[in-house]
């Protein structure tokens, strides 16, 4: 079994059986970091660039991280650093890269399609790591991961999402992902924050945080950003705050055995409290672990080679 | 030179001619149109039309030429090759060029410049406001005088209802038509594209309807209140349709347009990333193509037209969001509207013929788009059966989302005056 | 293109399976003078079943219980960019610490000798051992690398276009050991 498309360019296009593969793959990957050499040498002799055109440590070492746990050869390219300050356009920075002969480039970018621009301009086998308001497919992978750890499985599992559901990548990956595996996905916030016709894509739409936690097996709390407030979506972020913050008291209204997942970084006292972030009913730090598996997981399937037949040992 | 045209059936909309006729041009004026001419004179160029359409040269009264200031997408010469080989003899020039056309001295460079370099007719449309910026009248008279077709503020919305008012009362005295692009950009907030399903699962910005039909619906109640001519640019949505139709109902001097794309993308198309699907307005639903259809079929839009806007590949090779607006349409109107309308029997070949000829003269107060004797000898023939894979064009730019379609019915020669200026498909040099 | 496999020879039988793992527990028992220090790894996936089955003799000799780790040599292969299905990656289960200890790694048939290669970096990135021993089942030749076993239970001349296939009743119904031919149709 192997992947249908050489890119991960979202969930959109994952089958079920596909999505099962990267999770059962993980699974192994996870082993590798007891060992006292954290390290395979399955992509030795490849090459990867980490292409970042948006600041993102926790994201950038995940995958750097899991990318040297494979013995890859790691080229971290970001804003910052390069030529991409001074205006080169993302096909010139591609046909650099095409170049240098690399084997992935994993791209984070504040623009929607992106990555598909990538994907048809190079040869290299690209990894979405984040596109605008679009998808960040292993984020996703990584949160399926965690609640079937937890949980046992995916399947008829009542997920809610609360949040900016409207700029989310996240938000949109997770829906694809959590869906097309079976689960039952609600999505809370403000209206002004729920994007046009997202009921199609088979979630609840909620408004009130509190009608929909007592059923809860997981809750799913994303990062609000400040600069909302400005653009007119809520008026504060202590409105915002008493209306969709995740707190002790509000979880004293879940399921006993809820779990808190964030794909971080937070805003500590504003979508979470400190008491639930640092609480046992948070999974958040086992989300990073399960990170660098799923990305590992992900580099090796896409790592697979040509077509052709040839017999095993 | 004389021209004779033989066996082709005449379309002729405005004289309700639907037969098969021949066609006598000397001078550069059409001297006859009767059955069986037979010409007793030298050098007479007889054009074989038997199995073709013969039509009024088709006329675009939305065409973006970026010359003056971007020739490195298009030019006059350049724009007006692709017009010619698209079958078209009269196009309109948008004002939103660098200059902006809101003097006289601009609208006579383009005029002197299409005239040496030109294929086809060239039609200026001036500038509503100066520098395009919505706060001062053009000297609407003086571009008159100069030789513009209409005004218009195009890619932008005259935003001080006032103004639009003035603009609406003032141009009623030199019979210019007030061509409005009607969009909101609050509303808008520099979305990408439809505000819809698709915008959620690309995570684009999203531009609602509303964002288009606030500024139709303020500009009925202006053209209402003054009388003005209002002609409403590239519709683009089902509620846009229904206003315009009303307003007509309602004797209010209203005229439309909408572009071959609006009748044939919807937003689905987006979803390859592809560029070539990002304009401004954006494509929109399959709801919004039915009521553009409907529109059409009624009357309510009384024209097609390009909105022919050359981008370079470099600019269109990019980030979607940083991708520029618009797509080039000359060269592909035609094949959308035969394909799209007239197969699918939308329109009947006389009434699409109508929208490309004698509707947008009137619009603009054109001595253009019939075929009665005495008029200019602008004549478009075209094979309404032969079928053709899209895939270079003679624009300067080849930023289209059809490349790769096999349409259906392509203009086979264009004659602009008289001249034969494209003939079996190719251009001829003058 | 599909392939198929025809059995053209017994190799082993369930008896004689039997009889060899029971003389190769005595050799590894033998040759490290008891069971001090020893730890029996299997390599995935019929060399875990061999495994087991050794440490099983050599307890009932030696009254002894060996660890038992398990291998997955996947992320170690030369091989799998041009591989036409990916291999499911499985787990590696080494509960134990392997610095100073004799290893004896486990797998059913030795041919080329790039799966033991696999196993031994894979092995030497968990520590150091004191020494790593090979038992196999059955030896086929046709070695593409300089490996031999320290134990063997059979030496066996194959074509290369031929496969040995080893069958342990955990997985397989039916312990047997055959010689089978590649058909192509």
């Amino acid at each position: 079994m192997r992947l249908k498309d050489r890119n991960l360019l979202g969930i959109e296009t994952l089958s079920p059986e596909e999505i099962k593969l990267i999770l059962d793959t993980a699974v192994p990957f996870k082993e590798i970091f007891t060992r006292s050499v954290k390290k395979v040498p399955t992509l030795r002799g490849k090459t990867v660039v980490n292409l970042f055109y948006e600041p993102s440590t926790r994201t950038r070492t995940s995958f750097e991280l899991a990318e040297k746990r494979l013995s890859a050869d790691v080229l971290n390219i970001s804003v910052n650093t390069s030529s991409i300050v001074k205006g080169e356009s993302l096909i010139d920075t591609a046909k650099t890269i095409e170049a240098m002969k690399a084997d992935f480039v994993v791209i984070r970018h504040s623009m929607a399609g992106a990555p598909h621009l990538l994907a048809r301009t190079i040869n290299a086998s690209i990894i979405n790591a984040g596109d605008g308001m679009h998808e960040h497919p292993t984020q996703a992978l990584l949160d399926l991961f965690t609640i079937r750890d937890k949980k046992g499985k995916i399947e008829n599992q009542n997920v809610v999402i609360v949040g900016d559901i409207l700029h989310s990548r996240v938000a949109r990956s997770n829906i694809w992902a959590l869906t097309k595996m079976g689960a039952k996905v609600t999505v809370v916030g403000p209206v002004t924050l729920i994007p046009a016709h997202i009921e199609n894509l088979k979630v609840k739409v909620a408004y009130k945080l509190d009608d929909v936690l007592p059923n809860a097996d997981v809750i799913y709390v994303l990062r609000v950003q400040r600069e909302r407030q400005k653009q007119h979506l809520f008026p504060s972020l202590r409105e915002y705050s008493e209306l969709y913050g995740v707190d002790m008291d509000r979880l004293k209204k879940c399921k006993k055995d809820v779990i808190v997942m964030h794909p971080g970084p937070m805003n500590r006292g504003i979508e979470i409290s400190s008491e639930v972030a640092d609480s046992n009913f948070s999974v958040i730090t086992e989300q990073v672990t399960n990170g660098i598996a799923i990305r590992m997981a992900v580099l090796y399937l896409l790592a697979g080679g040509a077509e052709k037949v040839e017999e095993g040992e | 030179m004389r021209i004779l045209i033989k066996g082709g059936r005449i379309i002729d909309p405005a004289n309700r001619i639907d037969a098969q006729k021949d066609i006598y041009i000397e001078e550069g004026i059409i001297k006859r149109v009767s059955s069986n001419i037979k010409i007793n004179k030298p050098n007479v160029k007889v054009i074989d039309a038997r199995g073709k359409i013969v039509t009024p040269g088709l006329i675009d009264m939305h065409t973006h030429l970026r010359e003056p200031g971007r020739e490195d997408e298009e030019t006059i010469a350049s724009g007006t090759r692709a017009a010619c080989k698209g079958g078209f003899t009269s196009i309109c020039c948008m004002p939103n060029t660098q200059p902006v056309t809101d003097n006289q001295a601009q609208v006579e460079l383009i005029l002197s410049k299409a005239q040496k370099e030109g294929w086809v007719n060239v039609y200026p449309i001036g500038a509503i406001t100066k520098g395009l910026q919505g706060e001062e009248m053009s000297p609407i008279g003086e571009l008159k005088k100069a030789g513009v077709a209409g005004i218009t503020d195009d890619g932008k919305t005259v935003y001080n209802s006032l103004i639009m008012r003035r603009a609406l009362e003032y141009s009623k005295m030199f019979k210019l038509p007030v061509i409005s692009h009607c969009e909101d950009t609050d509303l808008s907030a520099e979305g990408l594209i439809n505000e819809g399903y698709i915008s959620t699962i690309l995570g684009m910005r999203g531009i609602p309807r509303q964002a288009e039909e606030v500024i139709v619906s303020r500009d009925i109640q202006l053209a209402e209140m003054t009388g003005g001519h209002l002609h409403i640019a590239h519709v683009s949505t089902e509620g846009s349709v229904g206003m315009i139709r009303r307003a007509k109902r309602m004797n209010i001097k209203i005229t439309a347009e909408t572009a071959p794309h609006y009748f044939t993308l919807t937003d689905e198309a987006v979803k390859t990333y592809n560029t070539n699907t990002k304009m401004n307005p954006p494509l929109r639903t399959k709801k919004d193509v039915q009521a553009i259809k409907r529109g059409l079929q009624d009357g309510t839009i009384d024209c097609i037209a390009s909105d022919h806007a050359p981008h370079l590949e470099d600019e269109k090779n990019q980030e979607y969001e940083l991708a520029p607006f618009g797509i080039i349409g000359l060269e592909t109107m035609l094949p959308l509207i035969i394909t799209e309308l007239v197969d699918k029997k939308v329109l009947t070949l006389r009434e699409a013929i109508k929208k490309l000829t004698v509707n947008p003269a009137r619009i603009l107060g054109l001595n253009k788009g019939t075929l009665s004797p005495g008029a200019d000898a602008d004549i478009t023939i075209m094979d309404i059966k032969a079928n053709r894979k899209i895939e270079t064009f003679e624009s300067q730019s080849n930023n289209s989302p059809f490349i790769g379609y096999t349409l259906k019915g392509f203009a086979v020669c264009t004659i602009v005056g008289g001249r034969i200026c494209m003939a079996e498909g190719e251009l001829v040099a003058g | 293109m599909t392939n198929f496999y025809k059995t053209k020879k017994m190799v082993m039988s369930k008896n004689e399976i039997n009889i060899t793992i029971k003389r190769l527990a005595v050799e590894i028992i033998e040759r490290n003078h008891g069971t001090k220090d020893l730890v029996i790894i299997g390599i995935r996936t019929r060399g875990v079943f061999l495994a087991e089955r050794l440490a099983a003799e050599i307890k009932k000799i030696s009254h002894k219980i060996i660890p038992i780790g398990i291998l997955d040599i996947t992320l170690y292969r030369d091989d799998f960019t041009s591989l036409a299905e990916m291999p499911l990656v499985k787990e590696t289960q080494i509960p134990f610490h392997i610095e100073e200890k004799n290893i004896i790694l486990v797998d059913d048939v030795l041919f080329t000798g790039r799966t033991i290669r696999a196993a031994l970096d894979e092995i030497i990135d968990f520590g150091r051992p004191k020494s790593i021993q090979l038992a196999v089942l059955v030896d086929r030749g046709h070695r593409e690398l300089p490996i031999q076993a320290d134990f063997c239970g059979k030496i066996f001349k194959t074509a290369k276009t031929e496969m040995i296939s080893v069958n342990f009743k955990e997985i397989d119904q039916q312990d047997q050991v055959t010689l089978n031919e590649q058909m192509s149709t």
